[in-house]
């Protein structure tokens, strides 16, 4: 199952180098990671999109992730009701003939062409992963010729929905 | 008034510091007493001050040997083993040693060497990425970027070593920053907003556990190296005595619990004791005292402890769960934690019947070993405990003889058994037995050493000659890497692939090579003689202790099987 645990860290020298190889040492699943500035000075968050076998593997990341000193919070926030984004610039080959058609599916996804060439278009797609894989499946038979996506960035929502039962860890 | 200038400029030349000057200052804030250290060009303005310095400071013949002296400094002291390395070559050389500390949670506080600030990142001579070597095997790291820094990031080091779960921590220092001049630096705070270890145990957990305990028919405790540096043995005996609970060890934990208390039941794992193990597969409640549930003592998972309640307490909340589910968790020191329950003063279990079972297991199958005409080295170990009445330090290096070491010396106090566990490091014993003895300068130190690990850390006798240490160096020599060629016996059909080592130096002149007295013992009379005779003095001696070659470690449990599926039970 997928997980998204987001953190804050001190930006210290070297402190992605720890998350990073704290992942491969525990031989842990990463599907993407995003890295930025917040609010606070010299803190930053780091958002981190994972692949576990079981709520017992997510909860033993989280508190691997806890240990290390320059990390100042972890929440699995995979259960609660969060804003996730991602962006994607993807670069899509263009004929005379599939320009329009491919203007056509950009409009309902909300995406927006950033750049043309003579026999390209550069798309910027923004919003929650199954979106942005949904839009490449279906610019897919154009002809992707480059790809970028940032991985998500997220955080909790203002209102937590009551409905949403947080789910209940030992108490470490 | 030029007068005047004069002198305010050289008042102000005289207050200026270095970097250097800054570092021993902090170490001298921190009480260290001994530096383990190897120098070289990264480090020399370092050196420079350590000539003037009253720290003691101990010069291995291999970096690697210093930070395994800092390592039983640390474990027998309980203070934070200091090592001081070069940068390059000699920073690489400690990686095994900060490694073994890690896994065995050892508080050091290592520097190293680095190539000057504006050099580092062009493969300038002896340049190596030390943060990015030692970060997965440092609790944490820091390289010093402004001289101003170095008072609060030594306070922040020990800090972190010697607090929480202890472990190692490196200090990489560029040589230009030890060497700058500047002006006494203002004193910075501790900053660590990350880092809050959890010391007091929740209260609601502890009455659960405590409630547990009183409901429970077959209850152990399985006691870690976490009692050990929690400090907390004389809490585990009052809450052990108070409950009427046995207490199983881990082999890192030897020493935590009295081996003579009649709720004693002996060391659990790979080559533990029957009633042990046999403990751990039956109990009904299963109390974790500072212990990480590793794969050596556990057997195969699927099988272990299958009918119990499992409470552990620890300190590192990672630890919980990490291995076995657990129904009780409980974050804390050990000590508070013990103390905690003991408070509790709750109704001891009924459970005379499981304390008979355990005594009958304890009585049916000890440990056991043929007599025969070669010397066996179970019957070396029981002779070196009766004679030291079990309270010499035993420090080991890693194969057969650190099992049977296990086995067959009992440790009736905390703080006398010095030994490589989660890493199983060869070498380690020498030059770890150097540091024991330099933590405890008045006790029997005794290096149980194979004859293949003690020649991975030979060099390390010059050290012990020149700083006079009694260290008894036993080597339990079999002529091969013992604990190989028994594998290779049971598992590999007596395909003894590169396991014997026949051709060695003969250890006792290597010894007096060394200005060391040897002796090679071939029969336990000759034993008796010896021991009587140099177990009490007070200076090294070094023992090629030729046994039973073909001898192997019983009970074992194969990889793969359960606590409960030992082999070599009984005779
Ligand atoms: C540095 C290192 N290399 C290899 C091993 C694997 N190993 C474990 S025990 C052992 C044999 C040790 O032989 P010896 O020191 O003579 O001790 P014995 O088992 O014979 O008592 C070996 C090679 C290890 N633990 N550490
Ligand atoms: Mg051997």
């Amino acid at each position: 199952m997928k997980k998204i645990i987001s953190m804050t860290v001190l930006n210290r020298p070297g402190v992605l180098n720890r998350i990073t190889n704290l992942f491969s040492k525990r031989n842990y699943n990463i599907e993407s990671i995003s890295v930025g500035l917040t609010e606070q000075e010299g803190v930053s968050r780091i958002t981190c999109v994972i692949h576990v076998e079981s709520d017992r593997e997510a909860e033993q990341i989280t508190k691997q992730l806890n240990k290390q000193i320059d990390i100042l919070k972890v929440t699995d926030i995979s259960d609660q009701a969060i804003v996730a984004r991602e962006l994607a610039l993807i670069k899509v080959l263009t004929t005379p003939q599939t320009r329009n058609e491919l203007y056509a599916l950009i409009e309902p996804f909300r995406a927006a062409v950033i750049d043309i060439s003579k026999d390209s278009l550069v798309i910027q797609i923004t919003g929650e992963s199954d979106k942005i894989e949904a839009f490449i499946e279906l610019i897919k038979p154009y002809g992707i010729k480059e790809l970028a996506r940032t991985g998500t960035t997220a955080f909790p929502r203002g209102t937590q929905k009551p409905v949403n039962p947080q789910k209940t860890y030992s108490i470490v | 008034m030029l007068q005047q200038a004069a002198m305010a400029e050289s008042k102000a030349k005289t207050e200026m510091v270095t970097g250097a000057d800054l570092l021993l200052e902090a170490l001298e804030k921190e009480k260290v007493e001994v530096i383990f250290g190897y120098p070289g060009g990264a480090v020399l303005p370092i050196y420079d001050k350590l000539y003037d310095s009253k720290i003691l400071h101990v010069l291995p013949r291999h970096e690697q040997g210093g930070i395994h002296a800092a390592e039983g400094y640390a474990r027998i002291s309980g203070k934070p083993g200091v090592v001081i390395a070069t940068s390059g070559p000699g920073a690489t050389n400690i990686v095994t040693g900060l490694t073994d500390a890690m896994m065995d949670s050892l508080p050091l506080v290592v520097f190293t060497g680095q190539v000057p600030t504006n050099v580092i990142g062009s493969d300038a001579f002896q340049e190596a990425d030390v943060l990015g070597i030692t970060t997965p095997i440092t609790k944490y790291n820091y390289q010093v970027r402004r001289i101003e820094d170095i008072p609060r990031i030594v306070k922040e080091a020990f800090f972190i070593a010697t607090s929480g779960r202890p472990g190692p921590v490196l200090i990489d220092i560029p040589k230009d920053i030890a060497a700058t001049v500047s002006k006494p630096p203002e004193e910075q705070e501790i900053k660590l907003p990350g880092y809050q270890p959890t010391v007091q145990p929740n209260y609601l957990q502890i009455r659960k556990l405590s409630e547990a305990v009183s409901r429970a028919k077959k209850p152990v405790i399985l006691a870690g190296a976490g009692v050990l540096l929690g400090q907390a043995s004389s809490e585990l005996k009052e809450y052990a005595e108070q409950q009427q609970l046995p207490v199983i060890h881990t082999l890192l934990g030897l020493g935590g619990f009295p081996a003579d208390h009649q709720l004693f039941v002996g060391m659990a794992g790979m080559h533990g004791c029957y009633a042990s193990n046999m403990g751990l597969s039956e109990c009904d409640l299963l109390i974790n005292i500072g212990a990480r549930f590793d794969d050596r003592l556990t057997g195969n998972l699927q099988f272990f402890a299958p009918h119990a309640t499992v409470a552990h307490i620890d300190i590192d909340p990672a630890e919980i769960g990490k291995n076995v589910p657990t129904a009780i968790p409980v974050v804390a020191d050990a000590k508070e934690a013990l103390k905690e329950l003991i408070k509790q003063n709750g109704k001891p279990p009924a459970h005379s019947e499981w304390l008979e079972q355990i005594h009958k297991w304890q009585e049916e199958y000890p440990y056991h070993y043929g007599e025969s005409d070669t010397l066996k080295p179970q019957k070396v170990l029981e002779m070196l405990y009766e004679k030291t009445a079990g309270d010499a330090i035993v420090v080991t290096d890693v194969g057969q003889h650190q099992m049977w070491a296990a086995q067959y010396y009992q440790f009736k106090k905390a703080n006398r058994w010095v030994t490589s566990g989660g890493l199983g490091t060869m070498g380690f014993g020498l030059p770890a037995s150097i540091g024991a003895q330099l933590a405890d300068p008045e006790r029997c130190v005794i290096a149980v050493l194979g004859d293949g690990g003690f020649q991975m850390s030979t060099q390390e006798l010059t050290v012990i000659k020149e700083l006079n240490l009694p260290i008894k160096i036993a080597i339990f020599n079999n002529l091969s890497l013992g604990m190989v060629r028994q594998w290779q016996e049971i598992f590999y059909d007596k395909r003894y692939s590169h396991s014997k080592i026949p051709i060695q130096p003969s250890f006792v002149k290597l010894a007096e090579a060394y200005g060391i007295k040897g002796y090679e013992i071939n029969t336990a009379e000759e034993a008796e003689v010896l021991f009587e005779e140099v177990l009490n003095s007070r200076e090294p001696v070094l023992l090629d202790i030729r046994i039973d070659p073909d001898e192997n470690v019983y009970p074992m449990i194969a990889p793969g099987k359960g606590l409960h599926e030992m082999v070599g039970v009984k005779p």
